[in-house]
């Protein structure tokens, strides 16, 4: 760490933890909901748990990418950064703003919240992703503003880099698309039109701007390769996520009002989307060899190269696999939906925080080059746990959308099976696909012991000449 | 990547590119909200009780176990088709087939998938069927494949 001010992002890794936690936890109760029904009702109904679910890690991550910019920004700009205090302000703002939301969705009925917290002013609520009071909203808002005005003060006095300059970038595409959120017409093909402004691009659009800026900081950091080559890399990936993902967002257009020719646009560009998760993976193992030293700092490495490959596989492969109208027409909404889901989220979004996390906590705990051996081994064992878990709850959930579709879309009307019969036809996969969650919970369990042992691994050795000064 | 293919051409690359589709984004935009969708979605139908039966539907989160339009939660069935589904295509049977199912919840069947009672009030109802079938109108490529959803 070579500023102290960067030690302000170690509150919001923690923060972002414990609301994973959370994450997981209610995700266990929706998988076991999914089997035995009446599971917690009518204390926590599933749309309540679901919510949650969501909800957190939505909120967990924009944690994890704030604590990752207060981390990188002042490195990269070779500065301190411009007010410490007003980002340990936000942090409490989002924290504790973030945790009275959860709680109301948790104690308080959900029509009495929208009551209370008068949604009927501006109504926002109620939409998938966007469940969060309008006061809710308008806080993120604040907070991003507030977070933002801070990074770039940090940055426009200091060296500007190509990392900075693209995290920036995708953080400021996040503000601005964030205030779809805020569009709510009666017209529901409209209101849905502009959701998937906030919902796909941040998720298939900015957020991998964000996504390849921490991978790039890594990985100079990790491997001492010249940074001039990693940036020329960064800027091909951004290139081709945004050159596909814009028009891509047009496979989510196919079945909710817009006109044909999305059916053709989303089909082609999305079909694209998952080059920039490829060139990642390339781009990720390239770099690692021809590395100018071994980073002692193992774990740190083994999570950059997993969300690459995991967000390939997660974003790029099962995307891809209903991405195409003709396919798509029978899987929209499916359980093989939510498989795509699960692991993108986890491979690309989850991972690379984690990846960060992996890198620089170590770091502004006194440990230059990483933790004890012994507790890289451990966390190295969560990463294996969580991310064989995921595997195979995406793997239970595509089984069970393959069925679901084969059992009730394929057939004619009269002969299909109706949706509840459906599911109780493909309730063994629901059960393991709970299983695997309950070890995706013992991964995690694991993987946050990591943090509790003690030492600190020795210096990097250098191979093939000295590592840059960068790294 | 080759030596000759320098930084900046990355960059223009990035620029030039993000730029150009964006712009092409906004004019399709315009071009599906403007032109297409007056002709698609059914809006001469838009009245306000379809508006008070959206907000209900929000208001309640149905969202959140239900999909509609294919998007949602998968936890409880498609409902943009309901209306064909469960009232027929007829206004009236639909209505009464709301209100029974809507004064119905919860089964309290043991280990089934619940609906919570939501304490509608009958024109609450009424908006809320009014809201699902102007949906039900909404031209989206004929999806979902049958009348199951």
């Amino acid at each position: 760490m070579k500023y102290e001010s960067q030690r302000v992002a170690m509150p919001y890794f923690i923060f972002a933890l414990v609301l994973f936690v959370g994450q997981i936890v209610f995700g266990l109760v929706l998988g076991l909901q999914y089997v035995v029904g009446d599971f917690l009702f009518p204390e926590i109904p599933f749309n309540v748990a679901r919510m949650v679910h969501t909800n957190l890690l939505i909120v967990w991550l924009l944690f994890g990418f704030m604590g990752a910019t207060y981390y990188m920004v002042p490195e990269e700009a070779q500065t301190e950064l411009h007010s410490p205090l007003l980002a340990w302000i936000l942090f409490w703002v989002f924290a504790v703003a973030g945790t009275l939301t959860i709680l109301g969705y948790l104690f308080v009925d959900y029509a009495t919240l929208a009551d209370v917290t008068m949604n009927k002013l501006l109504p926002t609520m109620g939409r998938e992703f966007l469940e969060q009071p309008t006061i809710t909203k308008i806080g993120i808002a604040l907070v991003v503003v507030g977070f933002l005005y801070n990074i770039m003060m940090t940055a426009l006095k200091g060296r500007k880099t190509v990392v900075n300059i693209v995290l920036i970038t995708g953080l400021i595409g996040l503000a601005v698309l964030w205030m779809f959120s805020f569009y709510n017409p009666g017209n529901l093909a409209t209101d849905k039109y502009f959701w998937w402004f906030v919902v796909h691009l941040w998720v298939e659009g900015v957020w991998e701007l964000i996504m390849g800026a921490i991978l790039a900081y890594v990985l100079i950091k990790l491997t001492g390769v010249d940074r001039e080559v990693i940036e020329k890399w960064l800027y091909v990936i951004i290139a081709m996520a945004l050159i596909t993902g814009i028009i891509g967002t047009g496979h989510h257009f196919f079945w909710i009002g817009p006109p044909e020719y999305w059916l053709w646009l989303g089909s082609v560009f999305s079909a694209l989307e998952p080059l920039p998760f490829f060139m990642m993976v390339i781009f990720a193992f390239n770099m690692i060899n021809r590395r100018r030293r071994n980073h002692p700092n193992k774990a740190a490495l083994l999570w950059a190269m997993g969300t690459a490959v995991m967000a390939f596989l997660g974003a790029g492969v099962w995307g891809f696999l209903h991405t195409l109208a003709p396919v798509n027409y029978y899987t929209h909404g499916s359980q093989i939906t939510a498989a795509h889901g699960h692991m993108a989220f986890y491979g690309a979004y989850v991972m690379i925080v984690l990846t960060i996390i992996s890198y620089a906590v170590p770091i502004m705990r006194g440990r230059p080059y990483g933790n004890s051996n012994t507790a890289q081994i451990v966390e190295m064992w969560g990463f294996w746990l969580m991310t064989v878990s995921m595997v195979f709850i995406t793997l239970f959930l595509t089984a069970a959308g393959v069925l679901q579709v084969w059992l009730q879309r394929i057939p004619d009307s009269g002969e299909a099976l109706s949706f509840m019969a459906t599911q109780d036809n493909i309730a063994l996969f629901y059960w393991m696909r709970f299983v695997a969650g309950a070890f995706f919970m013992a991964g995690l369990i694991v993987y946050l012991g990591s943090f509790f042992i003690k030492g600190q691994a020795s210096p990097a050795e250098e191979v093939r000449g000295p590592a840059t000064q960068d790294a | 990547m080759a030596e000759r293919f320098t930084k900046s051409m990355a960059r223009n690359i990035y620029l030039g590119g993000s730029a150009f589709f964006v712009l092409l984004f906004l004019a399709l935009t315009l071009d599906t909200q403007v032109r297409a969708m007056p002709e698609r979605d059914n809006r001469d139908q838009l009245t306000d009780q379809v508006v008070r039966g959206k907000h209900v539907w929000e208001n309640n989160n149905c969202v959140g176990c239900h999909s509609i339009m294919g998007e949602g939660a998968y936890f409880a069935p498609e409902l943009a088709n309901v209306f064909d589904r469960r009232g027929g295509g007829d206004t009236e049977t639909f209505k009464a087939y709301m209100n029974a199912w809507m004064n119905a919840m919860p089964t309290n069947v043991p280990g089934r998938r619940q609906m919570p009672n939501f304490n509608l009030t009958d024109e609450e109802i009424d908006d809320l069927s009014a809201f699902l079938e102007w949906t039900s109108k909404i031209d989206d490529n004929d999806w979902p494949p049958n009348i199951e959803g």
